[in-house]
């Protein structure tokens, strides 16, 4: 029997090394994998559909290929988690939210092809802040995921349900999407890697679409090189999304193995010294220090419009999804709820599907795109969005990548901020500017608060040098993290999994 | 930001607020929009702005006929269908 918090899967590459050595069948991970999330997924509710027919379905087809002598996918065999904002065909499709209730997409997304390509065994959806827009969570509408370092802590969204899981050792690795953050900053809180790759990386084909200019899909992983291993397979260009770079893929596993001797390494002196937390400093001088001792050098670098994230974030990702999610009207898909005339049938129905968040987010994007406004806030923002690439570019021409804390705090307490969604979207001020900018960014642990607590930090990268992040990162992970310790998270709390349902519905 | 304000914007977002959303709503988006008033402090004269952080490829596909999905499939997840077709609300008032 599995205990919570019982390693009973491995890591991608474990999993995918000893399934294409025959030392694992595809089937008995597949089967230990669901037997975990059984046994831990109450205390977490990270997932909020899980496959379990499907999962053992694609196991068995990775058993019998390998015994028909085929050549295994890189992934062959590895149980993976998907944010439940990516449609998979067939299986439920909800982005945690009322309006999509039930939805079972038609089709895979272009990220679900790849992992089915390399032999993944899908394994479920994971819960996420409600159509993406949160960091912490609590702004599913099927309940929140608790951090399985400390079950009264968010485990930071809105990727919140594909951290908890691989952090709970539920899955090898998960699928997140990041839009402001929402891989990283649930990366940092608890103690996983994460990384939102170029924007254009990696296509957002099946992706529901929160800010179009933003969203990028992003692995979630024990390891830096389990991480790498994924985004390659992720990778690549695809004619489906119109913003899909046609640029070869990099070797991302290789550049695990490379040293950062002579890397420039740069940090904002003035960002760092604002940081109140004792914890996050301490961690982010560790990594430092890391790096400078794995042979790097350390610069200083500055990026004076990165102060302004927020404000630029949030007038110009809530002004993509007052038009993205227009789209949600009743009519094709999902949530209907009749009213006297086709207005009041939109009305009603986007009333009772969307959460607070979702509808504050849509007035907030409606506001700043309305006329009159449109000049002052959104195109505002757009413009010193160019005076914050700019700053990148400067810092870029004197080192190769950029250093900052991944998060201000470590893990705060469910209920600590979600009545004051100004101070929630302070969560992110360190993740916003490479998502502004189109770059891609990594988040690695680098140890534990004194609270026990996980701590993460970020490295930037110009666009498409992903290579240097995993490269980095490998040094902070060697030197800070190399047992890749794992929390022990006590037992259930009660029935509120989607596991505990015998349909696999959401838990309400 | 005031609450005929937000009540015009829900209006816009096809949104239909109660009167404590509409309460609740003035008091968030205006703090929000408070603190985004700190962009005023930015010079910005002659920047252009960024709608693309990443300049795109946009690569151009040959002009072919590819399979897309079938009408059972797309109308699958439909609240209602009548003769498969998405059936919706009337748009048209018989007067007008």
């Amino acid at each position: 029997m599995t205990r919570p918090g019982e390693d009973a899967v491995g890591g991608v590459i474990d999993v995918a090394e000893a399934v294409r050595g025959g030392a694992r069948s595809a089937l008995e991970v597949a089967e230990a994998c669901i037997a975990g999330i059984r046994a831990g997924d109450p205390a977490l509710h990270s997932f909020l559909y899980v496959d379990e027919e499907g999962a053992l379905a694609a196991a068995a087809a990775v058993d019998a290929a390998r015994a028909a002598g085929e050549a295994l996918g890189p992934l062959a065999g590895v149980p993976i988690g998907v944010k439940d904002n990516l449609c998979t065909a067939g299986v439920p499709t909800t982005c945690a939210s009322k309006i999509l209730e039930g939805y079972r997409p038609p089709y895979d997304a272009h990220v679900i092809e790849r992992l089915r390509d390399a032999g993944a065994v899908i394994v479920g959806k994971t819960n996420l802040d409600e159509f993406a827009m949160g960091s912490s969570n609590e702004n599913s509408a099927f309940g929140p995921v608790h951090n399985p370092w400390a079950l009264d802590r968010a485990p930071g969204g809105s990727s919140g349900g594909s951290a908890a899981a691989v952090a709970g050792r539920l899955v090898s690795a998960a699928l997140g999407s990041d839009t402001g953050g929402s891989v990283r900053q649930p990366g940092a809180f608890c103690g996983v890697t994460a990384i939102k790759p170029t924007y254009g990386r990696v296509s957002r084909y099946g992706l529901i679409a929160f800010a179009s200019s933003l969203d990028q899909v992003g692995p979630l992983a024990r390891s830096v090189r389990d991480c790498a291993r994924l985004l390659e397979v992720l990778s690549g260009y695809d004619p489906r999304d119109a913003t899909s770079a046609v640029r070869p893929v990099g070797q991302y596993e290789r550049a695990c193995e490379r040293d950062v001797r002579k890397l420039r390494v740069g940090v904002v002196r003035d960002e760092l010294e604002q940081v109140q937390d004792p914890d996050v400093r301490a961690r982010v001088d560790d990594a430092i220090a890391a790096l400078e001792s794995a042979g790097a050098d350390v610069v200083e670098v500055t990026l004076p419009t990165a102060r302004y994230g927020l404000s630029m974030y949030y007038l110009i990702a809530p002004a993509e999804a007052s038009s993205n999610l227009a789209r949600f009207d009743g009519m094709r898909y999902g949530l209907r709820v009749a009213g006297a005339d086709l207005t009041a049938t939109y009305e009603r129905t986007r009333a009772a599907g969307f959460g607070p968040e979702v509808k504050r987010r849509i007035m907030l994007g409606t506001y700043a795109l309305s006329a009159g406004y449109y000049d002052a806030f959104y195109l505002k923002a757009q413009k010193v969005r160019t005076l914050l690439r700019r700053d990148f570019a400067a810092a870029f021409a004197r080192c190769d990548v950029v250093l900052s804390p991944t998060t201000p705090t470590p893990a705060f307490k469910l209920g600590d901020k979600s009545g004051d969604p100004l101070q929630m979207y302070l969560a992110d001020i360190f993740t916003l500017p490479a998502a502004l900018a189109g770059l891609p960014a990594i988040s690695t642990p680098a140890g534990l608060s004194a609270a026990g607590l996980p701590v993460g930090v970020q490295l930037t990268a110009p666009a498409f040098e992903e290579e240097r992040l995993f490269t980095a990162s490998r040094a902070v992970e060697d030197a800070l993290w190399r047992d890749a310790p794992a929390p022990a998270f006590a037992a259930p709390r009660g029935d509120r999994s989607a596991v505990s349902s015998a349909a696999g519905a959401p838990s309400r | 930001m005031t609450a005929d304000e937000v009540r015009k914007v829900a209006r816009l977002a096809r949104l239909d607020l109660g009167p404590d959303e509409v309460e609740r709503m003035t008091a968030d988006l205006g703090a929000i929009l408070a603190h985004m008033a700190e962009l005023d402090a930015v010079d910005v004269a002659g920047v252009e702005p960024t709608f693309h952080a990443v300049p795109l490829d946009a690569p151009l596909r040959e002009d072919r006929v590819a399979p897309s999905l079938d009408r059972e499939r797309a109308l699958a997840a439909a609240p209602r269908v009548e003769a498969g077709a998405f059936a919706v609300p009337k748009v048209l008032e018989a007067d007008s």
